[in-house]
């Protein structure tokens, strides 16, 4: 099965979508690797992202010795592999093969507090290597730690690692190379957005779940839905609408007092039910009433955000905007219960 | 009734050396500062005061006590009576980090003689602050070491005393807040009396009575027969709500004084939960079992019982409802956030 890519029309698409041109077996399990030099952040990512590690906390994690495997279970399952930074995966000693295929990603950490020269000399190395192996795999780099950067030094930083990179590549004969750049930090909602982009791309069906969210906003006059995988606050996908960190960022933290009220109340056990000890969470299967449902109201603004969970795994959250009186959630209601039947057409539960 | 009520004015000290935390906190619980903001604020000289409003008729009167040498000296000199008489409550703030616990444990010893005589009946809370700069697994005992000493520089005061370890980056603030906020307010009982009745009323599991602007609990009823194992929902609940708070008001551009939900519901899995305006300063968070007839009895019931819970209130001047925090000309710089 091949999947067109409905926005690039350019003969080879940039990012291949879901589709894993290297992948031994086709069992659509991607994986991610996190690559880059020693101390770069890359448990850190990983820990804050998958495990909750509160940010703080990762000033005492220790240097990675062993490749670090993470199974994630969500609407698709994946694999994260955090690398030590400490080994040349390049040097013919480790089987490249072994590692880099059946990847959906490559996601490198360069620390932007630190001399990075020889960060990108590795990760142009990496690049060219996989050119001639698996082409088409992402290379999705994080320019890391931004958090302490000025704002004018984090964004000079960042263009001159940008283009460093992209200079050293065509020097090396490679153009339109599938490499896309992020400014990431722990300390914010930046590697959760980044980390969404990522997954994204491995999305075989996100041109349709676009093309639905697009549709449920216009209907309502909603400002921005999106589609999270609410355990791990990353979005498989959001309507078309300009993005901004901002809105993922109220989107994040509204699903934070979801979690956190949910956790403590929704665990009381009912006498009838029987509830399995464990992750008991919102994401799990529902007892008792129907699928959770949130609203907020602020007392300046109408209704203001919108939460329902739509399948097993995905939460809709909208950003209502601040024209939607609350009358209006009688219609949002209807629209939002189409778009959740459209979508088990997607995802079969 | 209708007997005179007053406004029960409490003297609450804010004391520690310099750079232990005191204005940070302040700023953090009453002034919706977010913890990584607190780096702009100055050291504070000689004393900033503030005003808090709470429910009931409690007004805070908070002393925020610059803790440089010079300060503390004239504190306890000059100043002495002051500073230290009718004190309800001292929180003193020990920085973890602080490379002379003695020296802080001798600083701290010259207060506690001015307090006992000044205000003997007042109360010491002692909060070991900055605990996020210590690994997790070590917190516990170095706070026992630490407890012991001061303690033994107690005096008097050494039985009824608190202590709670701290950090602006968590709950564990939250926590030592609450406590203080419950010691403080003179007529909790009556209002945990009210709050049962509604309880009952509308069959909540629980009911959660918060300050609206520092999201501090007030008070709280559980009925549900089945424990609840989370301890520590009452100062994470504070915590997340206030976060959100700061997150509502980036996001709309109202200032964090004024973000306030109308209501906030959550219908999932087992129960139903919502946050809806008791009083002037005051949130109820309400968790009932999950049935829609018993949530559309719970919110009218709430909205006939507004009357009588507004009537706890002490009659205050007309004021904006944002300035039930706003502090003495002194605390300006607080006010930006
Ligand atoms: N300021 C800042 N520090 C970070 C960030 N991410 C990670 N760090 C810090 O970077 C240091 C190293 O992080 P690790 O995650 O152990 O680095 P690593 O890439 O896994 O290192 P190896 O395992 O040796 O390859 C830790 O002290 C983290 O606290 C970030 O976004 N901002
Ligand atoms: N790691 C950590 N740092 C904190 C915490 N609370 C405050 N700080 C830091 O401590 C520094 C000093 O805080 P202040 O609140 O100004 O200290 P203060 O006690 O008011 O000092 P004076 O006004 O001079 O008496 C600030 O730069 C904060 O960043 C905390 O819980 N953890
Ligand atoms: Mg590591
Ligand atoms: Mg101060």
């Amino acid at each position: 099965m091949t999947l067109d890519d409905a926005d690039t029309p350019s003969p080879a698409p940039r990012f291949h979508t879901g589709k894993l041109p290297n992948s031994k077996t086709q069992d659509g399990k991607p994986r991610l690797l996190l690559m880059g030099q020693r101390r770069s952040g890359k448990s850190s990512i990983s820990n804050v992202v998958f495990h909750k590690l509160p940010p703080s906390e990762t000033l005492y994690l220790e240097t990675t010795t062993k490749i670090k495997k993470e199974s994630m279970h969500s609407f698709m399952d994946f694999q994260v592999w955090d690398l030590p930074g400490q080994f040349d995966y390049l040097d013919s000693a480790f089987d490249s093969a072994e590692i880099f295929s059946e990847i959906g990603a490559l996601v490198w950490v360069i620390d932007a507090q630190d001399e990075y020269l020889e960060a990108i000399t590795k990760l142009n190395a990496t690049i060219l290597k996989l050119q001639s192996t698996f082409p088409s795999i992402n290379v999705e780099v994080f320019v890391h730690k931004v958090d302490g950067l000025s704002d004018d030094y984090r964004s000079d930083t960042y263009r001159d690692i940008v283009q460093r990179v992209q200079d050293e590549l065509s020097d090396a004969g490679v153009e339109n190379a599938p490499v896309s750049f992020y400014q990431t930090s722990i300390y914010d909602h930046s590697i959760f957005e980044a980390f969404s982009k990522v997954i994204q791309k491995l999305i075989p069906e996100l041109p349709t779940l676009e093309a639905l969210l697009n549709a449920l906003c216009a209907n309502c006059r909603i400002e921005k839905a999106y589609l999270f995988d609410i355990v791990s606050k990353i979005y498989i996908a959001t309507d078309t609408s300009p993005t901004d960190i901002g809105s993922y960022e109220i989107c994040s933290d509204y699903i934070d007092v979801i979690i956190d009220i949910t956790e403590i109340y929704g665990k009381i056990p009912d006498p009838n039910e029987e509830f399995t000890n464990g992750a008991e969470q919102i994401g799990a299967k529902e007892v008792g009433n129907g699928p959770a449902e949130s609203l907020i109201t602020l007392e300046k603004k109408g209704n203001y955000l919108y939460l329902r969970e739509v399948h097993q795994y995905l939460t809709l959250i909208c950003i209502l905007g601040d024209d939607s009186p609350t009358d209006r959630k009688g219609l949002i209601d209807y629209n939002v219960s189409v778009f959740e039947h459209a979508l088990t057409q997607v995802f079969p539960r | 009734m209708n007997a005179v009520k007053r406004q029960k004015n409490r003297k609450v000290l804010l004391m520690g050396k310099s750079g232990a935390g005191k204005s940070s906190m302040r700023a953090v619980v009453f002034s919706n500062y977010v913890a990584k903001d607190v780096r702009r604020l100055g050291a504070t000289i000689d004393v900033e005061h503030s005003n808090i409003k709470f429910m009931g008729n409690l007004m805070l009167n908070l002393w925020d006590c610059g803790g440089q040498d010079g300060f503390v000296e004239n504190y306890l000199t000059h100043q002495r009576t002051h500073v230290f008489s009718s004190v309800a409550v001292l929180i003193f703030v020990f920085d973890i980090e602080s490379r002379e616990f003695m020296a802080d444990i001798q600083n701290y010893y010259n207060i506690i003689q001015a307090l006992e005589e000044c205000s003997p009946t007042a109360k010491i809370f002692c909060l070991i602050h900055k605990m996020d700069l210590v690994q997790a697994r070590l917190r516990i005992q170095l706070l026992d070491e630490r407890v012991e000493l001061i303690k033994a520089q107690s005096r008097g005061f050494a039985e009824t005393m608190e202590f709670y370890a701290t950090s602006i980056w968590d709950q564990s603030l939250y926590k030592a807040w609450t406590q203080i906020i419950y010691y403080l307010i003179p007529n909790a009982h009556t209002i945990e009396e009210m709050l049962k009745q509604l309880a009952e009323v509308i069959d909540a599991r629980e009911l959660i009575l918060y300050e609206r602007t520092t999201c501090l609990m007030v008070t709280k009823v559980t009925r549900s027969e089945k424990e609840n194992p989370y301890h520590d929902r009452f100062e994470r609940i504070s915590s997340i709500l206030k976060t959100h708070k700061q997150s509502m008001a980036k996001h709309t551009g109202i200032p964090a004084g004024s973000a306030n939900f109308a209501e906030l519901q959550i219908k999932a899995a087992g129960f139903m939960f919502f946050i809806t305006r008791l009083t002037e300063n005051t949130n109820l968070a309400v968790c009932i079992p999950p049935a829609e007839h018993i949530f559309n009895t719970a919110r009218l019931n709430i909205e006939l019982s507004k009357a009588s819970f507004a009537s706890l209130d002490v009659a205050s001047r007309k004021r904006p409802v944002e300035g039930s925090v706003a502090g003495s000309s002194s605390t300006g710089d607080l006010d930006r956030a």
